[in-house]
């Protein structure tokens, strides 16, 4: 299958340091792929390139086979959705008002149905009508979520969605970005957690220092030799006990 | 219980900034607003040195629509409505209504609560425009002479606040704050400075724009403003959905299909407008943009699509009514309405300070 996004040797320069450097990656559909790695190795920034934010100094990004900058800003809308790490509102807007704003570019009657669904899938039903700025960290995260699927584009850009979210809530969105995927949509999430990103991503992309060190299924990728040099600290990798997945260890190193 | 009690209620939670407040339903809004409005104009145009009542009125302003609706007024009264009065009561309205809207829409293109064309320093930008025109004697565009003047230095003042408070997609209250008091004290001094080179006449002129007056209201001033008040309104109730996607971020604005660069220039150069030709005609007319939209966020919520109509609506009986104020208080002496405006607006800062502090430890 033709790949939705492409980055073909992007890289971005600001103030002459090379943020994110020769990075070649696609998505294709039904894929969640996970882009893991250290503070500061340009994760973010890569989803920023996918997502239009910027041109890049080097290469470039392709959606559905269109150079990202040949797009207006509402058709590429329709296309791709993007959660930021964190989305702060200075006013009282209710949760469900602020779901809504992600029909801004469709405008149907199934707004409000979608919503709703929206609410319940990530959990946040129960909030909808409180005012956002009030609700805790993680009942924000999934509001916020919620607002980004209620966008229905089939390419989904996530910089860390399960960062304020505790256990239960973490997995459960995951296994929203797997529905996204097994619907024909398709998921890259920026995580911090490598276990999350072994157990529900069909690929790992691996960045240090702004390039790309490995990219594959997570077997593939999370190998200890791999994540001790790109994470500069000892770590154990075993099976899963449950899960046919790698299970990431960080080993104490005093 | 009483419908006062529910109110004082709804506003001691909503000031206390509690979690959710009940919301005015649109209708209710509008309906009272419309109200407040028509109750304003009919006050305003009728209390004064002559006394006249609102059937008197309406009937004289059907007269000059051609419209006799058989109740009597002499010719005495006709000229105080027609001439005097109610060039200055439309006035009010437009400069009220324009004010508010552009604070409403400011606030959430900055995404910012302390956004107003006076505290950022636009209204001063623009006065200082027009006090140029007047002291160095431009007259190129004829009676549009001010309001341009007044408009280019509005736009300037507003792209450089944008360019300096403006960081990464975001502006931080305090900077804004501290970018709006650098370019009042700058328009401020460069106001100062023009009097040394105008006339006694033209200073007279510049005290009045500095304190801010509709004591010199005329038809032509009406003419002069309305069609950049009723442009610039027109325009920007356009763009309420916009807006509320504004204050999610703008990079979010434009994930979700807005075309945030050209939005947001017109919005800027529609608030210079609006604000331009309100200080040309009334001079600097402060907080009316930072009180109306906010007591229509404590009843209605912060959604645009209601926030900027209701504002407009809110912000031309305030002006009215404050002007109204300014001229029979101390009559038949008069106190100028930027005076009013800022007794009422210091305080209501401070509330809003206090609020803030209280809810969420300040404005960092």
């Amino acid at each position: 299958m033709t790949a939705a996004v492409e980055a073909h040797g992007v890289g971005l320069r600001v103030g002459g340091r090379w943020l994110v450097r020769e990075v070649d990656f696609a998505v294709t559909p039904g894929e969640v792929v996970a882009l893991v790695g250290p503070n500061g190795a340009g994760k973010s920034t890569v989803l920023r390139l996918l997502a239009g934010d910027m041109p890049p100094t080097a290469g470039r990004v392709l959606i559905d086979g269109r150079p990202v900058d040949a797009f207006s800003p509402r058709e590429l809308a329709l296309r791709r959705a993007v959660l930021p790490q964190q989305t702060v509102l200075e006013f009282a807007f209710t949760a469900r008002e602020v779901v809504s704003m992600g029909r801004a570019p469709r405008r149907s009657d199934a707004d409000e149905a979608v919503v709703t669904r929206e609410l319940v899938r990530t959990d946040a039903l129960h909030v909808a009508e409180r005012i956002y700025p009030s609700l805790s960290g993680g009942e924000q995260g999934r509001v916020a979520l919620a607002r980004v699927l209620a966008q229905e584009a089939p390419i989904l850009l996530l910089d860390e969605p399960t960062a304020s979210l505790d256990l239960r809530h973490q997995q459960m969105i995951m296994e929203v970005a797997h529905q996204i995927a097994a619907g024909g949509g398709m998921v890259v999430v920026v995580l911090h957690d490598l276990n999350l990103a072994a157990c529900f991503a069909d690929r790992i992309c691996v960045l240090r220092e702004g390039r790309i060190v490995a990219d594959g299924p997570p077997w593939a990728t999370m190998t200890e030799r791999l994540l001790e040099e790109v994470f500069d600290c000892p770590i154990a990798v075993r099976t899963h006990p449950v899960r046919d997945c790698p299970l990431i260890i960080p080993l104490a190193t005093v | 219980m009483s419908l006062a009690a529910i109110s004082t209620r709804r506003w001691t939670r909503a000031l206390r900034g509690t979690t959710s407040v009940p919301r005015t339903p649109p209708v209710a809004l509008f309906a009272a607003l419309g109200l407040l409005l028509v109750g304003s104009f009919l006050l305003s145009v009728g209390i004064g040195a002559v006394d006249i009542a609102p059937a008197q009125t309406v009937a004289i302003i059907a007269h000059h629509a051609g419209i006799d609706l058989g109740i009597d007024f002499t010719a005495r009264q006709d000229a105080i409505v027609w001439a005097i009065r109610l060039p200055r009561v439309v006035l009010a309205l437009l400069v009220g209504g324009a004010l508010a809207i552009s604070g409403a829409v400011l606030q959430g293109m900055f995404r910012n609560p302390l956004a107003d064309p006076g505290l950022i320093g636009v209204s001063s930008g623009a006065a200082l425009g027009a006090v140029a025109s007047v002291a160095l004697g431009v007259t190129v565009l004829g009676v549009a002479t001010l309001p341009v003047a007044a408009f280019l230095g509005g736009t300037a003042t507003a792209v450089l606040v944008y360019l300096l408070a403006r960081h990464d997609g975001k502006t931080e209250i305090v900077t804004l704050v501290l970018v709006g008091i650098a370019l009042n004290t700058m328009a401020g001094a460069g106001t100062g400075l023009l009097t040394y080179v105008a006339t006694d006449e033209q200073i007279r002129a510049v005290v009045f724009w500095s304190l801010g007056s509709l004591g010199g209201a005329t038809w032509e001033g009406v003419s002069a403003t309305l069609p950049f008040v009723a442009v610039g309104i027109a325009l920007a109730l356009r763009r309420g959905q916009a807006l509320n996607l504004f204050v999610l971020g703008e990079r979010e604005a434009r994930h979700l299909g807005v075309d945030t660069e050209r939005v947001r220039l017109e919005l800027i150069a529609l608030t210079a407008l609006m604000t331009g030709a309100s200080v040309a005609v009334a001079g600097v007319v402060g907080f009316v943009g930072l009180i109306v939209p906010h007591l229509v966020r404590l009843v209605a919520g912060p959604d645009h699509r209601l926030l900027l109509p209701a504002s407009a609506l809110g912000g031309a009986a305030l002006v009215m009514l404050a002007d109204l104020f300014a001229r029979t208080v101390a009559a038949p002496a008069e106190l100028p309405l930027g005076v009013i405006t800022a007794l009422l607006g210091g305080p209501f800062l401070l509330l809003l300070m206090l609020r803030t502090r209280r809810a969420q430890g300040g404005w960092g």
